[in-house]
């Protein structure tokens, strides 16, 4: 997924050097894994993930990053081995433990390396919510809910809800940033600066950081 | 109006100098103090960025024999307690009891701007509705229908363009007329959920008074506010536990903080509003949508950034140093050649005061006059948010965020407003890590000396060098400071206001406000200053003075020794270190008594070496007199130990 990138196929030597494999034994993975629908593969092109591969990449990012915040604020282990032990587990673990771990550290918001920890595809409303419950309560849901800040500029997106310190999800919501309010992406700034939000005619600066914990239902580009 | 004396008394007002108290209350930024301007013709500063007022300013209207007094409060966007200025000004509203509030509203952003007027009618406080901007408002292809409005909301509503003056005499019709025949305020219902346990839980707080409404007291326990909680757990536990009770189910249903469900209720009642009185038609691409293609673009933005700080030093530099050439060419004539250091004390004195006169005049107006006519008109027009914006990223670095550039620029000013204004950012570590930073901004005072001593005897790009290592300066202190400083730092969360011509008169107007304190407070200090100097001077006291000092002054900085008392005076005021070297060796050619390693030693360490008293005695007013002494310490220290080791690299090659 990460190789991949921006363009959404990876050629089959790229994967191979970035996992030390021989290109053919890739290979041999990729057709395994079109087999199952998870990727598109043709050969000498290239690979790349299908909706359903996607959905699966995504769920293992998102406990890789929620077991690297475990390994290192829980259990203290140092910062250079967290990612090469978050590899291993990510694989073994099913969803209700990485859930279980997500809701025990209070939803984070980022892995040690700074990176976003995309919220759970559950049918609840807000991590919030989350806290209080036990795993039946909360099913699998359907909704696609992305950080504002995954947006295209002129984008349209629907408030879902809001992540982050009791004080800033105060301000936000008192300049209008509620939830199930209709907001439009204006424009990104470049190198993760911050965003400008249309929200009920008025324009808010928002810090990159601060955005990345405003969660939306994406509608089409206006 | 008030044509049957006996029906009803002016109401009570608070304050005993006044018949009458009008609060304005508003979002930010929506002209709350143009109205203010407007009505007491008072010169309150405004400019075109939200969060400017930060003390509440207060002025006279006289009006058909009555006092009225108005009073401008910061602006804000509801009752939390995000804020100080939200604490305060809920206190001031609910607690002192204005005779009025006027709730000034932009009429262009109506659903954000009724949250707030929803909470002020919850407050019970008696109040008009200010529809401001409403040319605005025009031009975005929106109508509203006044009369509805004002029949929903159960106060009058009056349409106002106050920068322009219009409506405000009808506004000013309403106060009196308001407060001979009060309304009664409407009751605004929340959804179900909610409503419920407001009616369920308001009862209970029968007995409890700590003056304000009980129902909004209800609303704010629901919405757990800290101080309500506090204050009502002081006189009853089992109340604020039956609301905890009652916030959790809340916050069970809707999955999110209580506060934020009820916000979310009020956004739905404004918008509810809005929908019913509000007409939106097809609206243009905006001045604004076109500015900012511009002003936020990737590249050009940043340039434009570039031009517009840099324009603003260049044009002080450029058009300061014709106007002063010009001053002392008309001065010249009359000008003493000699300082008088002998003769009667009224000589010396007279001769001092008039040196101090003159300097004054070709030193420090020349230069002040441009740069706060530019500054105003970059104010007014909105740029400085989109600054902000830009610049954002960067400041992250120092624990800030982008509204810290909105200090750091009136910084250049004067430090003063500047750290006033460091109350736009949020936590307390970030208000003392921006007027840190501002400490170490050269304000205008700071670039007369820099420009007196090195850009005329040194060169120009000397002087550019030393604004461009004082950047680089603040940026490595702000980068440190934020490791040593404790407390917590939030991100950005600023409103952008739409751009607007900034308007020549507004301009003028502020540049006057600010150059008129300038004249009568600092101008007397300059001749006193100057005329007690020339009296020390003839007494023989300054040898003493200047000789304590010379082991900093001339073993470590390498400076003449008079330079000691001119450190001294350049407390008080920054400038008066330049003034007092022109009428010590009475010349201003500078460059005829020092090399030019001293000038620019001189002007790094006036620079640099402690913030003048004003400002220190705003900063003790802001953070206490640990944080200001802390600072001014630091400041000495640092300036002396660089300007020590400047003299001694500069000495290496000039």
């Amino acid at each position: 997924m990460d190789i991949a990138g921006e363009k959404g196929t990876a050629k089959t030597s790229e994967v191979a050097n970035c996992l030390d494999n021989a290109p053919a034994s890739v290979t041999e993975v990729f057709q395994n894994m079109a087999q199952k629908g998870l990727v598109e593969y043709e050969p000498y092109k290239g690979v790349s993930l299908t909706d359903k591969g996607l959905e699966i990449a995504k769920n293992i990012k998102r406990k890789h990053r929620i077991l690297e915040v475990f390994l290192t604020k829980t259990l203290h282990i140092s910062c250079k081995k967290v990612h090469d032990e978050a590899c291993r587990m990510e694989h073994s673990i099913s969803d209700e433990v990485g859930d279980a771990i997500c809701r025990q550290l209070d939803a984070p918001a980022r892995c040690p390396g700074g990176k976003l920890i995309y919220p759970c595809d559950k049918r609840i409303k807000t991590c919030n919510e989350c806290k209080g419950t036990s795993e039946e309560e909360v099913s699998a849901g359907q909704r696609k809910i992305v950080p504002i800040t995954d947006l295209k500029p002129s984008q349209t997106g629907i408030i879902a809800f809001l992540r982050g310190g009791q004080k800033v999800i105060q301000r936000l919501s008192d300049l209008g940033l509620t939830p199930g309010t209709e907001v439009i992406l204006m424009r990104k700034t470049p190198m993760d600066g911050p965003i400008e939000v249309s929200v009920r005619r008025t324009s808010l600066a928002v810090g990159h950081d601060i955005a990345d914990n405003i969660f939306v239902e994406a509608a089409g580009a206006s | 109006m008030r044509n049957c004396p006996s029906c009803q008394p002016p109401a009570k007002s608070f304050d005993k100098n006044a018949d009458l108290v009008v609060a304005l209350a508003g979002n930010a930024n929506v002209g709350k103090s143009a109205v203010f301007n407007q009505l007491t013709g008072v010169g309150q500063i405004i400019g075109n960025w939200p969060g400017k007022t930060v003390e509440r300013a207060e002025g006279m209207l006289k009006y058909e024999g009555l006092k009225i007094k108005i009073i401008d409060l910061p602006g804000i966007y509801s009752f939390s307690t995000y804020s100080m200025e939200e604490l305060v000004s809920r206190e001031f509203i609910a607690l002192e009891k204005p005779d009025i509030v006027v709730n000034v509203v932009d009429a262009s952003a109506l659903e954000r701007n009724l949250f707030f007027t929803i909470q002020l009618l919850e407050l019970d406080a008696p109040m008009i509705v200010a529809l401001n901007q409403i040319d605005l408002m025009e031009h975005k292809g929106i109508s509203i229908d006044y009369n509805k409005l004002e029949e929903i909301l159960g106060v009058p509503v009056v349409p106002t363009v106050a920068i322009k003056g219009k409506g405000i005499s009808e506004l000013t019709e309403q106060i009196i007329k308001l407060t001979e025949q009060r309304r009664a305020t409407p009751t605004i219902k929340y959804g179900k959920e909610v409503e419920q346990r407001i009616e369920q839980f308001a009862p209970l707080l029968g007995k409890i008074d700590i003056g304000y409404p009980t129902r909004w007291v209800a609303i704010k326990l629901l919405e757990k506010d800290n101080v309500i909680t506090r204050q009502v757990g002081g006189i009853d536990e089992t109340i604020v536990e039956a609301s905890e009770t009652l916030a959790k189910e809340l916050e069970k249903i809707h999955g999110e903080p209580s506060s934020v469900v009820v916000s979310a209720e009020r956004y739905h009642i404004a918008d509810e509003i809005a929908r019913i009185v509000q007409r939106v038609g097809v609206q243009e691409s905006t001045l604004t949508d076109k500015l900012d293609r511009i002003a936020l673009h990737p590249v050009l933005g940043y340039l434009m950034v570039l031009m517009v700080v840099g324009g603003l030093l260049i044009w002080t530099f450029i058009i300061g140093a014709k106007i002063s050439n010009l001053l002392s060419d008309l001065l010249g004539p009359i000008e003493q050649l000699e300082p008088v250091v002998s003769g009667p004390l009224g000589n010396i004195l007279w001769n001092g005061a008039f040196t101090g006169f003159v300097a004054g005049i070709t030193l420090v107006i020349p230069y002040v006059l441009p740069f706060y006519i530019m500054l105003a008109l970059i104010e007014d027009s909105g740029y400085l948010t989109r600054i902000s914006l830009m610049l954002d990223k960067g400041t992250h670095k120092l624990g800030l965020h982008g509204k810290a550039i909105i200090p750091l620029i009136l910084g250049y000013g004067c430090n003063v407003p500047a750290c006033y204004s460091c109350r736009i950012m949020e936590t307390p570590k970030q208000k003392l890590l921006a007027a840190f930073l501002v400490t170490l901004v050269p304000c205008i005072a700071r670039t007369i000396v820099i420009l007196g001593l090195v850009a005329a005897f040194v060169s120009i790009w000397w002087a550019l060098a030393l604004y461009v290592f004082d950047i680089i300066l603040i940026v490595l202190l702000g980068r440190i400071a934020f490791k040593l400083v404790p407390g917590e730092s939030l991100g950005l969360i600023m409103e952008m206001p739409n751009y607007h011509v900034p308007s020549l008169s507004v301009a003028a107007k502020q540049t006057w406000v600010r150059t008129k304190s300038l004249i009568w407070i600092v101008f007397p200090a300059y001749i006193v200053g100057s005329a007690v100097l020339q009296t020390f001077y003839a007494a023989g006291w300054l040898n003493s003075i200047n000789n304590a000092l010379s082991l900093i002054t001339v073993g470590w900085l390498g400076l003449p020794t008079v330079t000691g008392i001119l450190l001294i005076f350049g407390v008080a005021r920054k400038e008066l270190t330049i003034l007092m070297l022109a009428i010590i060796f009475h010349t201003t050619n500078f460059g005829s008594i020092m090399s030019p390693v001293q000038l620019i030693v001189l002007a790094l360490v006036t620079m640099l070496y402690i913030p003048c008293l004003a400002t220190i005695l705003t900063l003790a007013k802001e953070f206490g007199w640990k944080e200001a002494s802390a600072i001014s310490v630091f400041d000495v220290g640092f300036a002396i130990f660089l300007g020590g080791m400047a003299f001694r690299l500069l000495s290496l090659f000039m």
